[in-house]
């Protein structure tokens, strides 16, 4: 749901902020980061723009930054914590607080449960609240029943719902179900509904966005409440589900990391001479292959599994880790899968792919980058 | 409901019963229980029978068809008449229509001159059962419908405006919803039919409109009644009401033992008045939308108490204070509960030079009953501020007064005294059977601090030792409670996260602001959990800011940052 905005002549001196800007953030030096932002609202900036086309900009070069492996985890978080609190020290700007005539309604803002990438709906948050709605952000990795509390409690007129890594799409259409299940329209937003919001489409949300300006747009014009009579239960949109394949691939994820793991061992020699943080690490990796597959044939859709796998394998070479291994992984997946004809074809088309892409691959991926 | 006066609906899927094919003029027909018309091309009556003549008295042979039979007649003989050269045996299309209150089914059939004859086949009572039965299909239906819709929401508010759309859309022209006043102002959602609710509360003396105080009140029950359009006041009709109220009935809502309010329903002079049998069907509705309604509003009156019990409960936000950064985290095990038995509270010194005491902890038990607990022991914590300048003593009387108490609980705790000196920040830490905190240095070193000491709450005799830490900027020191370390899951799914995992993650939090490391911490554990159950987890982190502030300000003060 982060917004870059590029062009547009009013926007031309931006370049130069977010150089100043990065720099503050990398060096952990929040103070200063306040500083250029600040310079940039003296200068006429809004402050609107700062969070969307400076903030939401940087968030998204972290991303791809941690790709490349130039900026740990860790120092994402520190990133984002100096992010946070510039937002707040901007949330309480005095020249720039727009106090509207009448509040333009209630919209609440949360994350899925199990996304921890919280800024791009706190951007939204802020926003919206500038544009005059009252908006409730419950924050990151909401758990579902106490968003729905939260909807009974207060009864908005919309919910914006953030998710940024694929794999919480499953546990976002479980949320979306349930709040148009208790009358509130949900806007999706964020990466993993896609670049072009297929996910949202094909997990019945009321509306999707690309970014924070086209949410409140969206917003403004008013999204109609879901209607109860029609209310669908999960399975409805996505009768694919009922092979049982995604049921059976999550339920199996311990055992299929387990094997994949071990048959890796026998059957790639690098492997062995793996440390105890790189056998580690392959097992995580191995485990966001099995997640990632399961979110392909929840949402029937091979090609998100295919863009995942290049992605990762653009990451593996970041870190210098030989991509080579994916496609003994996949194949060895294939075999303990070997009933699953969707989970097969799928895998297939991956290591197709990779085939063609490696050694060459850096596509951005989903998730990460926001 | 009503039959239709002029219907031509045109079926050619049937044909027509066999008609005498020969001679119009047989007996055979004349005495048949059917009116029976004869009717050239040219659209002349030929003839009739006595059944035709008895129904339409002005019929007499020679006439215009169009003239003495209703239209519906006339216009399918002139609709069929002009194939009639080469269709001759040709069963025509029926056609459908009524004669004054009656409605019959036509069927024509061909004579051999080219004539038709038409059979009128009377069909009244089952149009009316038919007419009956869909009119009883649509309420059921949209009783159904109302039903789910209702049950959606435990929203008062979003309840109201349900009931007054539907109300509106399917009973009267305007519907006005009042719940039961609150500090002297009545919510009233008001909605024309096919306009959208508004909501607002209302300051009114509902005693002016009679019957509504006491359907407002619930008891006695009351059943709805029709009040005189005259002594509606402007405020109960909707302001885009088109012209004035014809006629009007107040409907009690009635709750679970509760009033849930009030249902009015509108109709201006243009419309008829309500009728019985929909008298009957409002309350019918209005039994659903006052359940959903009360169960909405005790819905909101448990959250708000639940909340107001939580907020005591749940762990405060953390900020800097005294030029050191403090944040914390607190993720209770089971999704559902908010609370558990993990706590942790930062008690501010009363300025620079005093102390400021962290107390983070872990009460055996996980839910609202260790939740409970946290909330006896922060309490008494708060009493025995005076003594934190002695961890043992307050340790000591804080164990007396948990075995002295009826709980059978304890708890284990790690109490921190933190303060600035210079750039650095000195901590003097004591655990009560506690995990000891880690400290990440600058260069990444990881320290785990000296204390050790009794759980809380077991033994009349508890002893404990006190480690002093100093950090510079940028160092970290982290409290954390078992269930960060003893999170089951990762890759493999049944694998601890240990704490050899947790250094090393601290081991990259090396000059990262307080927040970013809870966060790490945090999601690096949950992250590792995934989906499978962990333990309450909480983490605060005492920073030494590593920016110097140009004055010690509060970070959470709007403004604090400027130079």
């Amino acid at each position: 749901m982060t917004a870059v905005d590029p062009a547009g002549p009013e926007r031309a001196g931006l370049g130069l902020v977010r150089d100043r800007m990065w720099a503050a953030v990398h060096a952990g030096d929040e103070y200063r980061a306040l500083d250029v932002v600040l310079d940039a609202l003296r200068s006429g900036a809004t402050v609107e723009t700062v969070l969307l086309d400076v903030i939401a900009a940087l968030q998204v070069r972290v991303g791809t930054e941690w790709a490349a492996g130039r900026l740990t985890v860790a120092q994402e978080h520190a990133v984002t914590a100096i992010h946070e609190r510039v937002i707040a020290a901007l949330a309480h700007h005095p020249d720039h607080r727009r106090t509207p005539a009448a509040p333009a309604g209630q919209i609440t803002v949360a994350c899925v449960d199990g996304e921890w990438h919280a800024l791009p709906a706190r951007l939204l948050a802020e926003v919206l609240r500038r544009r005059g709605w009252a908006v409730d952000f419950l924050g990151a990795h909401v758990p579902t029943p106490h968003l729905i509390a939260h909807l009974h409690r207060t009864g908005p007129r919309a919910v914006a719902l953030s998710s940024s890594f694929p794999v919480h799409l499953p546990t976002a259409h479980a949320a979306l179900t349930a709040c148009q299940a208790a009358g509130v329209p949900v806007l999706a937003g964020g990466a993993a509904f896609g670049a072009d919001g297929r996910y949202a489409r094909a997990l019945g949300a009321d509306a999707w966005a690309p970014d924070a300006r086209g949410a409140a747009a969206v917003l403004d014009e008013g999204l109609v409440r879901p209607d109860p009579l029609t209310a669908l239960q999960a399975v409805d949109h996505l009768p694919h589900l009922a092979d049982q394949e995604y049921t059976l691939v999550v339920g199996a994820r311990g055992r299929l990391v387990k094997e994949t793991f071990t048959g890796l061992e026998d059957r790639f020699a690098p492997m062995r001479a793996y440390d105890d943080v790189q056998r580690q690490r392959t097992a995580e990796d191995i485990a966001h292959i099995v997640d990632h597959l399961g979110t392909a044939l929840y949402v029937d859709d091979p090609e998100l599994f295919t863009r995942f796998l290049t992605w990762t394998a653009g990451v593996l070479q970041a870190r210098g880790v030989p991509a080579v291994g994916l496609d003994p992984a996949l194949e060895l997946l294939a075999r303990q899968l070997r009933d699953c004809p969707r989970a097969c074809r799928t895998l297939a088309l991956a290591r197709e792919t990779l085939r063609l892409h490696l050694p060459a691959s850096n596509d951005p991926g989903p998730g990460d980058t926001e | 409901m009503g039959s239709p006066q002029r219907a031509l609906v045109v079926d050619t899927s049937h044909p027509s019963p066999a008609g005498p094919r020969r001679s119009p003029s047989g007996a055979a027909w004349s005495a048949a229980p059917y009116p029976v018309l004869v009717a050239d091309p040219a659209g002349d009556l030929v003839d009739l029978n006595p059944a035709a003549a008895l129904l339409l008295p002005e019929a007499v042979g020679g006439a215009r068809l169009r003239d003495v039979a209703p239209g519906w007649i006339s216009d399918a003989h002139e609709r069929l008449t002009p194939r009639s050269a080469v269709a001759v045996c040709e069963a025509g299309p029926r056609a459908y229509g009524s004669v004054g209150r009656r409605t019959f089914e036509a069927h024509p059939s061909r004579t051999d001159d080219g004539s038709v004859m038409w059979w009128l086949v009377e069909d009244t009572d089952r149009r009316l059962a038919e007419a009956a039965l869909d009119s009883e299909r649509e309420r059921t239906a949209f009783l159904a419908g109302a039903s789910s819709a209702l049950l959606s929401s435990l929203n008062l508010e979003r309840c109201m405006d349900v009931t007054a759309h539907l109300a509106a859309r399917h009973l009267a022209e305007a519907a006005v919803v009042l719940a039961p006043a609150r500090g002297g102002r009545y919510p009233a959602t008001y909605c024309r039919s096919g306009g959208e609710a508004t909501h607002r509360q209302v300051r009114a003396v509902v005693a002016d409109v009679p019957g509504l105080s006491e359907a407002l009140r619930g008891f006695p029950p009351v059943p709805s009644r029709w009040i005189d359009p005259a002594s509606i006041p402007s405020w109960l009709v909707p302001e885009d009401f088109p012209g004035p109220v014809g006629s009007a009935v107040v409907t009690p809502l009635p709750g679970h033992g509760v009033p849930a309010g009030a249902l009015v329903l509108l109709r201006s002079g243009r419309q008829q008045a309500f009728t019985e049998h929909e008298e009957v069907f409002a309350r019918l509705f209005a039994a659903r939308a006052g359940a959903a309604m009360s169960a909405a509003r005790m819905y909101a009156e448990q959250a708000a108490v639940t909340a107001t019990l939580m907020r005591e409960l749940l762990p405060p936000r953390l900020h800097s204070l005294h030029g050191v950064d403090f944040a914390g985290s607190y993720r209770p095990s089971a999704e559902s509960d908010h609370v558990g038995g993990d706590f942790y509270d930062v008690h501010p010194g009363t300025d620079d030079d005093q102390e400021t005491l962290v107390a983070l902890g872990d009460v055996c038990g996980k839910g609202l009953e260790a939740a409970v607990l946290t909330g006896k022991i922060r309490n008494t914590l708060q009493a025995l501020l005076p003594l934190a300048g002695d961890h043992q003593r307050l340790l000591g009387l804080l164990n007396g007064a948990l075995i002295s108490s009826h709980h059978t609980r304890f708890v284990t705790l790690l109490l921190a005294s933190v303060i600035r000196r210079g750039g650095n920040v000195d901590l003097r830490i004591t655990s009560g059977g506690h995990p000891p905190p880690l400290v990440v240095r600058t260069d990444g070193r990881i320290e785990q601090v000296a204390t050790r000491g009794t759980l809380v709450g077991v033994f009349w005799d508890i002893t404990s030792t006190t480690a002093r830490v100093s950090l510079a900027p940028g160092e970290t020191c982290l409290l954390f409670t078992d269930g960060v370390t003893e999170a089951r899951g990762g890759p493999l799914g049944d694998e601890m996260f240990g704490q050899r995992r947790l250094e090393t993650a601290l081991a990259h939090c090396a000059g990262m602001p307080a927040e970013a490391v809870v966060e790490h911490v945090r999601m690096l554990a949950e992250q590792w959990a995934g989906s499978g159950r962990h333990d309450d987890m909480a983490v605060v982190a005492v920073t030494a800011p590593r920016h110097a502030h140009l004055s010690a300000v509060d970070g959470h003060t709007a403004g604090g940052y400027t130079a």
